[in-house]
């Protein structure tokens, strides 16, 4: 059964790509002979039912990995992320059905697909449920979670595509380093990957000793060369060493192992941009601008807006009721300040602030998009640095 | 609204600074950033619980933690500036809604069908055809769609959704049903938070539960922890590669008494059973008010210490003794002129600066005894000091005691919990939610078809999702044969 649920998100990845390639090419303005509207409508309906497909696929992976574990698979940063993923394809699959916009999936496969190949890095084996995790709060709390996120990460999408399309190209900007810097950083999760799965075909191994916070002593296993070590540490190998040692404050599991793959990530990102800008011999948004150029701004601000509208109240509900009513049950409270509780706060306010900045102050278009990439950004924190950087209770997932 | 009307004294002012949306986003932006400056470095609640945090965070963190202390965030969310923000937007959420709630609700009440001909002008979307085509069919279309119908003269105001413009008010009056619940908690009798260890076997108080009706006790049987088989096949891969063992369960198996209210002082409680419970991770034991929760536990602490008088040179026994290590006698008998007195005894022994035996605390971790050893041979009694891994004697003595047992036994931790508050909490949570949703899953739609000098005049509005609206009236023109009215924000932008 567990082999079957790998074979099957396996699959799903594979086709959410093809799904990709069919809505980039329905958006090539180079069929001269075939009617344009025709043209990208066909391939949008290939595309979607693709996505369509291929999440069937991921749901197929889901289920059988849930039978095979016996319980709900979301309870590490593998499950998790991977579900996080799914449910971005499934609020894409929602929005594209009301919408009908392909550059939507251009968009939008491809980063569920960085965040479920992001995911697979993680430890894969099926694990255990500790006390604290025994009960079915795990499955409706982090599920409707992970969906609320899902929604909104596609208001980023569509912010995004937004602002690629009115941003002016024709000189340098501070808007147009933004959006570099956003290519840059989702071509860091694509740097990730790549190094991670480079070490792992090479079978890449260094490890250290050292003493961590709680006096215990640690080895710790990197599978990248180490550029940054642990504090105090020693390296049990003579593998390429460590240049300097990671800051003592850094306090999650395994905290200093992820930050050295941290710094991979932030490097690769920088060649793989360095490589694509020199291709390109323009901002890879000056390069992307183009073929966006029959897009209403309008429409894209709206399923911006929308995305925000049904995933508000989902993420709510998920992230802080349901939370809530597992954290009564089970610490004992139903708020106890948690970092990952605070920053599941932070995105709620954030997202608040948002809604009454436009419905109320009437933020509409730019500064709206600009508003959804933060709070993308803000749930990226918190799915990424909370479990790198700061030690709580919910460093399991 | 008021704040446009009255701004003379000082309750004005104050009332038209909290009425503003612009402060109540910026009071939301400010909690949102010094919420997240809290979580840098971890909270005082969640360092080390035998630490001087005045120290700690300067050495653990640096100059930045000891920065982060100075400043006060090591408690953020306690402090009086957090707790004064919180309040704040409070504040500003009664007020923004009183100040908005109520003129709305009149000026959607009592709204006029015909409109001024700059107003209609002035929609976004809006159109001017010529008349002549049936009012009755536009109708019928327009009720299809499950918009309200208003006639006055032949104009027509359709609209559909109002209750959606609640939404905001709803959702606020759940925030603020909220946040007086979260309050409460500060009044006395709303809320209790104790800690209680019990050992198996033992019967206790629960503390926190006393009323004039008298209290609950608890008797702990048990204590489990399971751990994960790490041959378990489904597992086995993950427990491999972790090396230590994962829990499985950890489970006080109690019964709960109650106890009538005592006149006599110091009296023994009659205890009437309640119920046998297991208590577990997730699984409190909930009575009346109280909860009761799994949330700790020591294994195998030293309960009875068993110990031989045997004589130093033969080896021979001349009887056992077992200590109770928390309620020790002073003398203990083995019969044929042979006892032990203990003249003192250290549970949790350390050498204190003085380089004297003290005990850390009454806790027998580490337990020790100077014990008097009294024999026919021996009748003055020979003086040893008797620890674990420590035995010193004075000078020549004969006999001695040596360790032949220990008894231990599991203590679990529980946490006692009484929170009033809850049920404000939950309905001010459900109220929100659902004022939430009224609020963005529904959008308020209104149409205008005004017959004027012969043309006919088309104006829609909506608060938000124009698209929707758009695409709305594209299917009710087609319909009704009415003209599709024209987003003149696109004009504009064209």
């Amino acid at each position: 059964m567990a082999e079957l649920s790998s074979t099957l998100l396996y699959i799903a990845f594979i086709i959410y790509l093809i799904a990709t390639l069919v809505f980039a090419m329905s958006l090539s303005d180079k069929k001269g002979k075939e009617n344009k509207a025709a043209y990208t409508r066909r391939w949008g309906r290939v595309g979607y039912a693709l996505s369509i497909l291929g999440f069937i696929s991921q749901l197929g992976y889901f289920v059988t990995r849930w039978i095979a574990s016996g319980h709900a698979p979301v309870s590490n940063l593998f499950e998790f992320t991977t579900f996080f993923g799914m449910m971005m394809v499934f609020a894409f699959i929602l929005l594209y059905g009301i919408y009908k916009t392909n550059a939507l999936g251009v968009f939008a496969m491809p980063i569920a697909l960085l965040v479920i190949a992001y995911a697979s890095m993680f430890p894969k084996d099926i694990a255990p449920l500790i006390p604290a995790l025994q009960s079915d709060w795990l499955k409706i709390h982090v599920t409707t979670a992970a969906l609320g996120e899902g929604i909104l990460s596609i208001s980023f999408v569509a912010g995004l595509i937004f602002l690629i399309r009115v941003v002016d190209q024709t000189r340098s900007t501070k808007k147009t380093k933004m959006l570099e810097i956003i290519m840059y950083f989702l071509l860091c999760v694509f740097g990730f990957i790549l190094v991670s799965a480079i070490s792992a075909a090479a079978g890449y191994e260094t490890s250290f000793n050292f003493t961590d916070k709680k006096d215990q002593k640690v080895e710790l296993t990197y599978n990248v060369p180490a550029l940054v070590g642990p504090p105090n540490g020693t390296q049990a190998d003579d593998h390429f060493g460590p240049l300097v040692a990671s800051p003592s404050w850094m306090n999650g599991e395994q905290a200093p192992r992820k930050f050295n793959t941290f710094i991979w990530s932030l490097l690769t990102g920088g060649v793989l941009y360095g490589i694509v800008r020199l291709i390109l011999r323009k901002r890879i948004s000056a390069a992307i601008q183009p073929k966006l150029m029959n897009l209403k701004p309008d429409l894209l601000d709206e399923i911006s807006y929308r995305s925000v509208a049904i995933g508000f109240p989902v993420f709510t509900l998920g992230a802080l009721i349901f939370a809530m009513i597992w954290a009564q049950e089970a610490w004992t409270r139903f708020w106890g300040w948690d970092p990952k509780e605070v920053w599941a706060l932070i995105t709620f306010l954030f997202y608040a602030a948002y809604l009454h900045f436009r419905l109320s102050r009437g933020w509409h278009g730019e500064k709206s998009a600009w508003l959804c990439v933060i709070g993308f950004v803000i749930i990226m924190f918190n799915l990424i640095a909370v479990n790198l950087v700061i030690s709580g209770l919910h460093s399991y997932a | 609204m008021r704040s446009q009307t009255y701004n003379k004294t000082m309750v004005d002012k104050i009332w038209n600074f909290f009425s503003s949306v612009k402060v109540g986003i910026w009071i939301i932006i400010v909690i949102l950033i010094a919420a997240a400056i809290g979580t840098i470095f971890p909270q005082e609640m969640y360092i080390p619980p035998n630490v001087d945090p005045t120290t700690y965070y300067k050495e653990e963190y640096g100059t930045p933690g000891q920065i982060f202390y100075l400043l006060g965030f090591h408690n953020l969310y306690g402090s009086w500036w957090f707790l004064l923000l919180l309040a704040a937007l409070g504040i500003s959420l009664i007020i923004v809604s009183i100040d908005r709630g109520f003129p709305l609700y009149r000026a959607l009440k009592y709204q006029r069908v015909t409109r001024h001909e700059s107003f209609m002008k002035r929609q976004r979307l809006f159109a001017v055809s010529d008349s002549g085509i049936s009012m009755d069919r536009v109708k019928r279309v327009l009720a299809k769609k499950h918009y309200k119908i208003k006639e006055d003269n032949g104009n027509i105001l359709a609209e559909k959704n109002r209750f959606s413009r609640w939404g905001p008010y709803v959702n606020h009056a759940g925030l603020i049903i909220f946040l007086i619940g979260a309050m409460l908690r500060f009044f006395p009798g709303m809320y209790t938070d104790q800690t209680l260890w019990i050992r198996e076997g033992e019967t206790v108080a629960v503390p926190g539960t006393k009323t004039e009706d008298g209290q609950y006790y608890l008797k702990n049987h048990k204590f489990i922890m399971e751990l994960y088989d790490k041959k378990d096949k489904d597992y086995s891969a993950a427990l491999d590669k972790t090396g230590n063992p994962v829990p499985k369960n950890y489970q006080s198996n109690v019964t709960l008494y109650h106890a009538g209210p005592s006149d006599v002082v110091g009296a023994k409680p009659e205890l009437k059973k309640e119920r046998d419970a297991k208590i577990k991770v997730n699984e409190p034991l909930s009575f009346n008010d109280y909860s009761l929760y799994q949330v700790d536990f020591k294994l195998n602490e030293f309960h009875r210490m068993n110990l031989k008088l045997e004589n130093k040179k033969s080896g021979k026994s001349y009887g056992e003794i077992k200590v109770n290590l928390f309620n020790p006698k002073s003398t203990y008998v083995l019969g044929n002129g042979y006892k032990v007195e203990m003249v003192e005894y250290f549970p949790n022994f350390k050498l204190d600066e003085n380089d004297q035996p003290t005990t850390e605390n009454s806790v027998p971790d580490n337990p020790a005894f100077v014990f008097k050893m009294f024999t026919p041979e021996t009748p003055k009694g020979e003086t040893a000091f008797i620890g674990i891994r420590k035995n010193v004697e004075a000078g020549d003595n004969k006999y001695k005691m040596s360790f032949s047992g220990i008894e231990t036994k599991n203590v679990s931790a529980l946490t006692v919990k009484k929170d009033k508050t809850l049920p404000i909490i939950i309905i001010g949570g459900i109220i929100f939610m659902l004022g939430v949703v009224q609020g963005l899953y529904w959008n308020h739609r209104r149409i205008w078809i005004q017959q004027r000098n012969g043309q006919l005049w088309i104006a829609a509005h909506t608060n938000k999702n124009w698209f929707g609206l758009k695409r709305e009236m594209q299917n009710i023109s087609e319909d009704s044969g009415l003209v599709m009215p024209i987003d003149q924000s696109d004009e504009k932008s064209a």
